[in-house]
């Protein structure tokens, strides 16, 4: 392996270290470039953020889940880089002046967040900043500081990172694909290849459990899987697009999922996270999923020249068992155009960033108060993400009404036996799971629901 | 002046740039080495054979160490030696280090500590507050009992009795930066070392045991940790003491930093706690008896859980005057993490109890939870018999009454209140709900020897200022507030000051930093030892100028003799040139302190600090999901040092303390191992858990004591006022039925659920 970045505005060569190093520990042990901190090791915390720039701009990322290959021909700020020499960046005084630092471990993340958040123009500052932890000031400072410093002009090294990319030296590596095709080979010839797109999950395989995952193949560069297309009745997403650029691209095209994919661990996390993965890695809490099979998406699977496309819904087996052969990968996602009684409610204990004890997603179709076809499909509550049939078959036919409501009680239980775990326990989740029909009925009908919208 | 004022954290454009150096930041030479302990898989019993030769042929693996290698003391307790270093065979709990593995990087120490092959001979571990009570696993010889007056007279007159239960769950301190600790091993068998630790002198002592040596041989300094809340009060002696063993057989720098989930794995927690209480009241709505046993699950080993228990003792009352009393403490042992100090230090679990009694009792008795509270409030001003604590203490300074009045009024609570009726009879499937709580809390260490700190001062030729002192900064802002004090002093600009790390070779014989002390004690030392100074000056520049030195006044960067004006600088080489020393040592111990804390009788505290807070919040009563809507607080700082600093400790104190009783939440398998590991796992609050708006003022009137500028110590107290969240939370949940919500803490969107159906219901 060998590629060269900027780091800080500086080009740097990068060869004779483990692809799977961090960036984290290359900032920190390989350049002492101690301003970016380890708290977490896993990506939850926010303490490692720094910032990606590329042509498509610029981006938080956690640095202790982002593998070397991933910063490839990229230009990277860490803290060290984002003032100049005569001025802090107005985020740092903004800090300063609002008391926003305490012990001061978080916050050069807190302050690479803003500046990213900032050259983004992105003023939802509870959303920007909801991967980063701090346990000293309560928040209250810090989001002051936000606020203050609103409005600050792009910094000039953002432009000029942007600039000298494109000068610098491209490099080329045969496990960094830059085509689908070139995918396809690589599985075609060692099938058990690790896939590596966010590193946002595999990251804490070799964090954590310290696994040996070779053979890997980092995806990440390859383009043609990083669109959304339009087409008549369905939007194709390549299984590169991250889970920023969904939410992006829900906000006017299908806004029902806007809240849930917002919610959908943190803005470093999302700018990572790939569609594809959070797919094919078969988790049972995948966020993505219940709300992908209530709209009906399908999967567009491929081996060598092979494709196939199969529902979503039928692409999860069991716990840990996908549709997915030996040398195949997920490489499209067709997802059913203009849901619009698609509502998706995810439970957890923390509001920002938490892993969901229980995410369901709905999907009536109601035609004069009758309900004609129903998609139900809840994450957290079985082995895989999987659908209510025995509540929408109760469903399918009946008036839209509580009485409906109320007679499909006892067929919860028949379509889910959720466990009893850490984030909730088995009766929590067939309660709320039953109660979120409730909600979703005063939700069509337009009567609040939602306790993000109240205030004092 | 320099107090009270606010200036911004001292480190804060080092903070901000990256540039403030932590433990894993400190620049060490190449030949470094790192540790890593290997930790035990169960949770009760003992090692049958461990196979360490895979440990030993890991990539990079300098060396493995277990307890036989150790040749010195194997003991990392702060209290009764009964914590070793290295398993000595027996297992305590799940995540006990066993080994240590010395290896060339961090990585390849945590992946050779991972490849040991350990066989046990497992027991049936004790885990709950159960499991302890049946097997009468505790500490002590039995249950801690402190009585007063008479308690079966109070029940006799009693209009209305409620009995009632509550768990209240423990908590990760989650500082951001994690257990770290560098030894540097020094010529003749001395030894330096960096902890990320509130308590040098403490791991100084241990280092010197473990290796054999004098205190003075070994020296240890913090600049700064990166959060520390109680968390580092004990729980960093096993990483700096192994590094300095590791060091001294390496003569290697060792440096040890746990990955957060070892970190949460390996180290001690905020005590959970089961209150049982009957409290009687009499037909005035006056409290009349109360009877309360607090159960506290202390983990393995002692640490620091007898004070911890005595101080949720302390504090049974909170902020109410209670006639006939009986409180009983079992502080009980078992095969879990040692719990240790959390900010509050068992205060916040004997406040939460004894306002869970003021919640069950106005509901029960149908009336205003406030006016009930304001009743029962300690009243020195009325009567002197209602000035007493159950320990016999006089409280003398309570101005509870006055707070809550204004506490109400400025944030319009009549007004909300109704507002928040009308609002919750129009909707569905939420309700919303408000509440108050306010906090006395006693300021000193209970162990009273402990409240003593010194400080060292040096005034440079120039008129520059270094200063020094026991206390450790973990972000509360000690250091600037210290500072404040010698700029105030000197008369000088706080940019004249430089404060320097906590080194146990600068000032010696420190106590933690721990209690809320930090700014009472080391603040007044500094002063102590600036006056010093100033006095030798005075005596000089009156000398030369035909002065008495009273007319020697300091300000404004400025020595004034009379009408004579020097720069503060050339006042200090003058002093030099007339060989005066220039340096000084400052010493503080605080007055008027005696317990016993057998009896429970005494004054263990030197004064109160108090606090009142509202909180709204909303529930989704078919999720259990809630926000807190607002906050509004009034908090007593005395005449804050530093106000900025002040409410910055208020805000944080709040959020941390409604983490505790909200989303944060511990959960052990029936193994004994800890589930919530991590960030990904265990939940403190984030941003959008703030509350959506946040009002914090402070009560600025100077303490009766005359502490350092009037000052009063403001570290925990404002933990406590987290609690009118989880009450606001039992209020909106009220509001759903006739029945008493019952909420246990943390009150997750489960709990709160539940306790929903249990209202509607009456289940």
């Amino acid at each position: 392996m060998k590629f060269s970045f900027l780091l800080n505005g500086e080009p740097q060569v990068i060869e004779d270290l483990e692809p799977t190093t961090s960036v984290l520990d290359l900032l920190r042990v390989n350049k002492r470039l101690t301003g970016t901190k380890e708290g977490c090791n896993e990506g939850d915390c926010g303490a490692c953020t720094v910032i990606l720039i590329d042509d498509n701009g610029a981006r938080a990322v956690n640095a202790c889940i982002l593998f070397l290959p991933q910063i490839a021909n990229k230009a990277l700020r860490t803290i060290e880089g984002i003032s100049s020499h005569d001025a802090p960046h107005p985020a740092q005084q903004c800090m300063i002046d609002h008391h926003g630092s305490q012990c001061g471990f978080c916050t050069p993340g807190f302050v690479t967040s803003m500046v990213a958040a900032q050259i983004n123009n992105d003023t939802d500052h509870d959303v920007t900043l909801a991967g980063n932890l701090c346990r000293c000031t309560g928040y209250a400072p810090i989001f002051r500081a936000a606020l203050a410093c609103e409005g600050t002009k792009a910094p000039k090294w953002f432009h000029d990172d942007q600039s000298d990319l494109r000068t610098l030296a491209q490099s080329v590596d045969a496990k960094l694909p830059t085509t689908s095709d070139e995918l396809a080979n690589i599985l075609a010839e060692e099938p058990e290849t690790t896939l590596i797109a966010g590193a946002t999950d595999v990251g804490l395989w070799i964090n954590k459990d310290m696994r040996d995952i070779a053979p890997i193949a980092f995806i990440h560069h390859i383009k043609d899987m990083e669109h959304i297309t339009e087409h008549p009745d369905h939007w194709e997403f390549g299984a590169n697009v991250t889970i920023e650029k969904m939410r992006v691209w829900s906000v006017d095209a299908q806004p029902s999922l806007t809240p849930l994919l917002t919610r959908y661990a943190s803005t470093q996390v999302r700018n990572s996270a790939t569609l594809g993965g959070n797919i094919a890695n078969g988790s049972p809490i995948g966020d993505s999923p219940p709300a992908l099979i209530a709209m009906g998406a399908k999967l567009v699977l491929r081996k060598k020249d092979t494709k196939r496309t199969i529902d979503l819904h039928d692409f999860f087996i069991d716990y840990g068992q996908q549709d997915l052969q030996s040398g195949e990968f997920v490489q499209l996602i067709h997802v059913p155009k203009n849901q619009i009684n698609l509502r998706c409610y995810k439970i957890s204990k923390r509001f920002d960033q938490d892993i969901s004890a229980v995410c369901g997603a709905f999907n009536l179709n109601i035609t004069d108060g009758v309900i004609q076809s129903a998609r139900i499909a809840f994450g957290g509550m079985a082995g895989i993400p999987k659908r209510a049939k025995h509540v929408e078959a109760c469903l399918t036919g009946k008036k839209w009404d509580m009485n409906s409501i109320k007679a499909s009680h006892d067929q919860w239980s028949q379509d889910f036996k959720p466990l009893t775990d850490l984030r909730a326990s088995a009766d929590y989740r067939l309660s709320v799971a039953r109660n979120l029909l409730t909600r979703y009925f005063y939700d069509l009908s337009d009567n609040p629901t939602t306790i993000q919208e109240v205030s004092a | 002046m320099s107090v009270n004022k606010p200036f911004p954290h001292d480190a804060a454009k080092l903070h901000v740039s990256g540039r403030a150096r932590y433990i894993d930041d400190l620049p060490v030479s190449d030949d470094c080495l790192h540790l890593c302990f290997g930790t035990s898989t169960i949770a009760r019993g003992s090692i049958q054979e461990l196979k360490l030769t895979p440990v030993r042929n890991s990539s990079g693996v300098i060396d493995v160490l277990q307890a036989s290698d150790l040749i010195h003391a194997n003991d990392v307790s702060p209290s009764i030696h009964d914590e070793p270093l290295l398993s000595d065979g027996t297992i305590h709990y799940l995540g006990q280090p066993i080994f240590l593995v010395i290896a060339k990087s961090h990585i390849q120490a945590r992946k050779a500590a991972s490849r040991a092959k350990i066989s046990y001979q497992q027991d049936s571990p004790i885990l709950s507050i159960e499991d302890a009570i049946t097997a009468n696993s505790r500490f002590e010889e039995g249950p801690r009992i402190w009585n007063r007056g008479d308690l079966k007279r109070g029940y006799e007159q009693a209009t209305k009795i409620v009995e009632g239960s509550i768990e209240i769950g423990g908590q990760e301190h989650f500082y951001l930066e994690g257990q770290a600790a560098l030894a540097l091993p020094q010529e003749d068998d001395e030894m330096v070392v960096h902890s990320s630790t509130q308590h040098p002198t403490e791991v100084q002592h241990k280092v010197a045991e473990a290796l054999g040596v004098q205190f003075n041989d070994v020296r240890v300094e913090v600049r700064r940790m990166g959060g520390g809340f109680g968390g580092k009060e004990s729980q960093g002696n096993a990483l700096a003491v192994a590094c300095a063993i590791a060091a001294h057989r390496t003569n290697k720098p060792c440096k040890m930093r746990y990955d957060r989930d070892d970190d949460m794995l390996i180290t001690g927690k905020r005590h959970d706690f089961r209150i049982t209480y009957r409290a009687g009241v009499d037909q005035h709505n006056k409290i009349i008896a109360l009877e309360v046993v607090h159960y506290a699950r202390c983990g393995w080993a002692q640490d620091l859980s007898l004070p911890v228990a005595d101080r949720a003792m302390l504090h049974a009352d909170n902020a109410y005057f209670l006639p006939n009393v009986r409180i009983e403490s079992h502080r009980l042992k078992t095969n879990t993490q040692s719990a240790t100090a959390f900010r509050g230090f068992g205060g916040p679990q004997g406040v939460l109890g004894m306002e869970r009694i003021m919640d069950h009792l106005a509901h029960d008795l149908n009336t205003d939870p406030i006016a009930f509270r304001e009743l029962n409030y300690y009243r020195p001003a009325v009567a002197a018999e209602h000035d007493t604590t159950h320990y016999h203490m006089s409280v003398q300074d309570f101005n509870l009454q006055e707070m809550t009045s204004k506490l109400l009024a400025d944030c319009d609570f009549e007004n909300r209140k109704q507002a928040i009726e009308r609002w919750n009879a129009d909707n569905h499937t939420m309700k919303r709900g408000i509440a108050f709580s306010p906090v006395k809390f006693g300021i000193s260490f209970t162990l009273s020897h402990l409240n003593q700190a010194g400080a060292l001062v040096h005034v440079y030729s120039d008129g520059s200022i270094r200063i020094n002192h026991g206390g450790t900064e973990m972000g509360q802002g000690l250091f600037q507030k210290t500072a404040q004090v010698a700029a105030e002093e000197f008369g000088v600009s706080i940019n004249a000051i430089k404060i320097t790390a906590t080194d146990t070779a600068k000032v010696p014989n420190t106590s933690a930093t721990a209690a809320s002390s930090g700014s009472d004690l080391n603040g007044m030392a500094i002063k102590v030892a600036c006056e010093k100074i100033k006095s030798r000056m005075a005596a000089l520049l009156a000398a030369q100028y035909n002065k008495s030195p009273d007319d020697v006044a300091f300000t404004k960067n400025e020595v004034h003799i009379g009408r004579r004006v020097l720069s503060f600088g050339d006042a200090a080489k003058a002093c030099y040139e007339q060989r005066v020393s220039l340096s000084a040592t400052g010493f503080y111990k605080t007055p008027d302190l005696e317990w016993d804390r057998i009896r429970g009788v005494g004054n263990p505290f030197y004064y109160f600090a108090y606090g009142a807070a509202v909180s709204e919040v909303v529930i989704d009563t078919l999720t259990g999901e809630y926000r807190i809507l607002r906050a509004d607080i009034l908090h007593d700082a005395g005449n804050s040092l530093n106000p900025a600093i002040d409410i910055g400790q208020v805000e944080g104190g709040y959020v941390q303390g409604a983490g505790w009783l909200t989303t944060e939440e511990l959960i052990w398998d029936d193994q004994g191992r800890l589930r919530t590991h991590a960030p990904s796992t265990y939940k403190i609050p984030a941003m959008s858990d703030r509350p959506r708006e946040f009002n914090v003022n402070l009560w600025d009137r100077g303490n009766l004591k005359p502490t350092i500028y009037r000052s009063k110590a403001v570290g925990e107290p404002p933990f406590m006022l987290g609690i009118s969240a989880w009450l606001a939370l039992s209020d909106a949940i009220s509001n759903c039925g006739p029945a008493y919500p019952n909420l246990d803490a943390p009150a997750t969107p489960e709990r709160v659920l539940k306790a929903v159906g249990r209202v509607r219901h009456g289940l």
